[in-house]
């Protein structure tokens, strides 16, 4: 048996927005959720009902995310929601992050498992600072696909020199922030979220827009992991050895179960453990009760290997051809979450992959300004800020360059004293 | 050396891939875990992906139910049978030991027990010094939980703070905790109602028949179909109906399973998983909104029905 394929299912698209309420963010999500019919009736007659009591016409489709709004009016910090909808062919999970400066962890959060990002403009106002930001952000954490919305195109009259002025606004900046120049996706679709043009349905207003609809390019899209070649990486998470299983067979059992983050793998393929160096073949791959020939990114199996080899959680299983030498310095761009600045004389753990090390700061090299990119020397980190850093790390980690691989390049910092997770950080 | 896969998997296979991984992220990182198994269709699903995730192996946990005493026959039965058919420890803790205890107090004898589960669900976290409960808790079940973390932080009373939750990014989930606290772990976080009956259905798994069409004796109450006259293992029966109401003989199933004085069923034909699934495809009712009377903030369940000529 091969890995899955099938072709009705065109698989699972995680994607996130970027905006504020005021760029007709909710209105959007809610567009989008409604057109799709993800909505169901008792939950519209109670928005039908609030948005009555409120004194609107029509159905106000952002009180779908209202959670949002009440967050703000009660004082809870406002935080990434998620939210699902599916057409059939494809399942979408939505990362609705705030907009805000404030809120740039909350952006990184979002942004960490998205392949697409909805960057929400208003026609009245063009490219704006949060623009930049948000385009910067989603550029750092490695987005690959950019969709640019212009919304509420029915306050400029649907007027086509509007989008094309802000079209070229952007693609000027992105060009600066070098979007373009690495190749990025990014496309511009003008849209009024409040009356469904462009979202769902085609819209009578904008004969001049020959492009797809916003749903026709979160169909297209493609999925993760398959637009460029990747290298084969499987963190090993728990070992499987069923000594005391009634069936003796078993007992010289050894299944080494993870998820291949990355690439893929076949039976009779040759391997190295990291950071041991030692080097097998693999003898099988298994999926319950099911064996297969191969097994590729993002699916979770157990491989067994045909040399007993010693291997545990933390390891890191790669192709012979693809192996690297693990790092005991870190150079990363670094996320602060923490409302506790980072303090560059305590030592933190980092969680990379299923392995976690020790580490203390190397050196700042610089913050930057999410705002005009601008590079600043400084002595500590507080919330929100985002900075070249190294670290230096007790145990050698197997990594990655981010640009190369979302998830081995890839790290979390936790603060021992509250096993918070007070840092994302992406390898240079 | 890389290779280029274009290949990707299909929804279902994606999101049981990353049940899986969460799965064996609980028992890499965890001293000891637990895996709440009520017998519904979503701890149901959760069983299946341990196998997948551990088997040939034992679980790394055992399975536990906090029983309120008020659960359908048919779930409680099912629930056992399932545990030994896995071969796996199953240990049930009863709000009814709680309320001996003192711990639990009823403010009326017939007051639903489904909000005190918890009081005895943190008890048996202290006996057994788990440190983890792995959940079938989905985000979309209501707008609550659409922030709710996939390893999500309980402090040494067992309280979640909205205000203070870990920030959660890639697939790398901290489930760290000092001595006392604990983590609530949700492998199906990211699944909808429809996705879990695809995967039951995928996956032939097999349900407490409560699920099914079935004749039921019923009133309705407040816009909702309420069982009346329901017998519990013990003999006892409960949800007797109010002077004055009459007792309809109706078809039903449940989407939900839980407390029997809070859940509420369907009206429905469907009698097998493919018929449920498609009915899921073109309900125009929440899963919650439809069944829970607990949390049922919506008046437009029965007008619905009522729209579409079931009464």
């Amino acid at each position: 048996m091969n890995a899955p394929i099938n072709h009705q299912d065109n698989g699972l698209l995680r994607f996130m927005t970027c905006g504020s309420v005021d760029d007709g963010k909710s209105t959007l999500i809610g567009r989008l959720l409604f057109d799709t019919k993800t909505i169901l009736a008792d939950t519209l007659t109670q928005i039908e009902k609030t948005s009555r009591k409120r004194g609107m016409e029509a159905v106000d489709l952002s009180l779908l995310t209202d959670g949002l709004q009440a967050e703000r009016e009660q004082g809870i910090t406002i935080d990434v929601a998620y939210r699902y909808f599916s057409t059939g062919t494809r399942k979408y999970i939505i990362a609705d992050a705030p907009g805000h400066e404030q809120y740039t962890r909350n952006m990184v959060t979002a942004a960490s498992t998205a392949n697409l990002a909805i960057i929400l403009i208003d026609a009245r106002k063009g490219v704006l600072t949060q623009t930049r930001r948000h385009s910067f952000l989603a550029h750092l954490v490695g987005i690959p696909h950019i969709v640019v919305a212009v919304n509420k195109m029915d306050l400029v009259d649907y007027d086509q020199a509007v989008f094309d002025r802000i079209r070229a606004d952007y693609l000027a900046f992105a060009k600066e922030i070098g979007l373009q120049r690495e190749g990025h996706d990014i496309r511009f679709i003008p849209m009024s979220a409040l009356n469904g043009d462009m979202i769902v349905d085609r819209s009578d207003e904008m004969n001049w827009y020959n492009g797809p609809t916003l749903l026709d390019v979160l169909e297209a899209v493609p999925a993760a992991h398959t637009e460029k070649a990747e290298s084969f990486r499987f963190p090993v998470q728990y070992v499987c050895r069923p000594q005391a299983s009634d069936d003796p067979e078993l007992h010289d059992f050894r299944g080494f179960m993870g998820r291949v983050e990355s690439g893929e793998i076949a039976v009779g393929d040759a391997v190295t453990v990291l950071p041991s160096g030692r080097a097998s073949k693999v003898k099988a791959i298994q999926l319950g009760n099911d064996k297969l020939d191969r097994a590729i990114h993002e699916q979770s199996v157990t491989l067994l290997l045909e040399d007993e080899i010693d291997i545990s959680r933390g390891d890191m299983i790669v192709k012979s051809s693809e192996a690297r030498e693990p790092v005991k310095q870190l150079d990363a761009m670094l996320c602060w979450l923490s409302e506790t600045p980072l303090s560059p004389a305590r030592t933190y753990i980092i969680r990379h992959t299923t392995r976690e090390s020790k580490a203390k700061v190397g050196a700042i090299e610089y913050r930057i300004d999410v705002n005009t990119l601008e590079q600043q020397s400084v002595q500590g980190l507080g919330m929100n800020d985002i900075a070249r850093i190294s670290f230096r790390l007790a145990q050698p980690l197997c990594v990655d360059a981010y640009a190369e691989n979302r998830a081995t390049g890839a790290f979390i910092v936790i603060d021992e004293s509250t096993n918070n997770t007070v840092g994302a950080g992406m390898v240079a | 050396m890389t290779t280029l896969t274009r290949q990707t998997l299909s929804h279902l296979d994606w999101l049981e891939a990353e049940a899986i991984h969460i799965l064996r992220e609980v028992a890499g990182q965890c001293e000891r875990p637990v895996l709440l198994f009520s017998g519904g269709k979503d701890s149901v699903c959760l069983l299946r992906l341990a196998e997948k995730a551990f088997r040939p192996g034992k679980f790394p946990f055992p399975l536990m139910h906090i029983d309120t005493g008020h659960n359908y026959k048919e779930v409680v039965e099912f629930r056992d049978k399932r545990a030994a058919e896995l071969g796996e420890r199953l240990i049930v803790r009863s709000v009814e030991d709680s309320i001996k205890r003192g711990t639990v107090v009823l403010k009326h004898e017939g007051e639903s027990r489904n909000k005190h589960q918890s009081v005895t669900l943190l008890e048996a976290i202290a006996e057994f010094e788990f440190d983890a409960c792995i959940g079938g808790a989905r985000r979309d079940e209501e707008k609550a939980r659409a922030k709710e973390r996939i390893m999500s932080f309980r402090d040494e009373f067992g309280q979640w703070d909205p205000k203070n939750q870990r920030p959660e990014l890639w697939n790398l989930y901290n489930a760290r905790s000092h001595k006392g606290e604990n983590i609530r772990a949700f492998p199906i976080s990211n699944w909808t109602e429809m996705d879990v009956w695809q995967y039951i259905e995928r996956e032939g798994l097999e349900l407490p028949s409560i699920y099914f069409a079935h004749q039921r004796d019923v009133v309705l109450r407040g816009g909702a179909i309420v069982p009346v006259n329901v017998p519990l293992a013990s003999g006892e029966v409960i949800n007797l109906p109010k002077p004055g109401e009459e007792i309809v003989d109706m078809q039903v199933r449940f989407r939900t399973v839980g407390d029997i004085t809070c859940t509420a069923p369907v009206v429905s034909d469907a009698d097998n998983v493919a018929k449920i699934v498609l009915e899921t495809a073109t309900t125009t009712i929440t899963e919650r909104g439809a069944t829970r009377l607990d949390d049922q903030t919506s008046d437009a369940s029965m007008e619905q029905r009522k729209k579409e000529g079931y009464f």
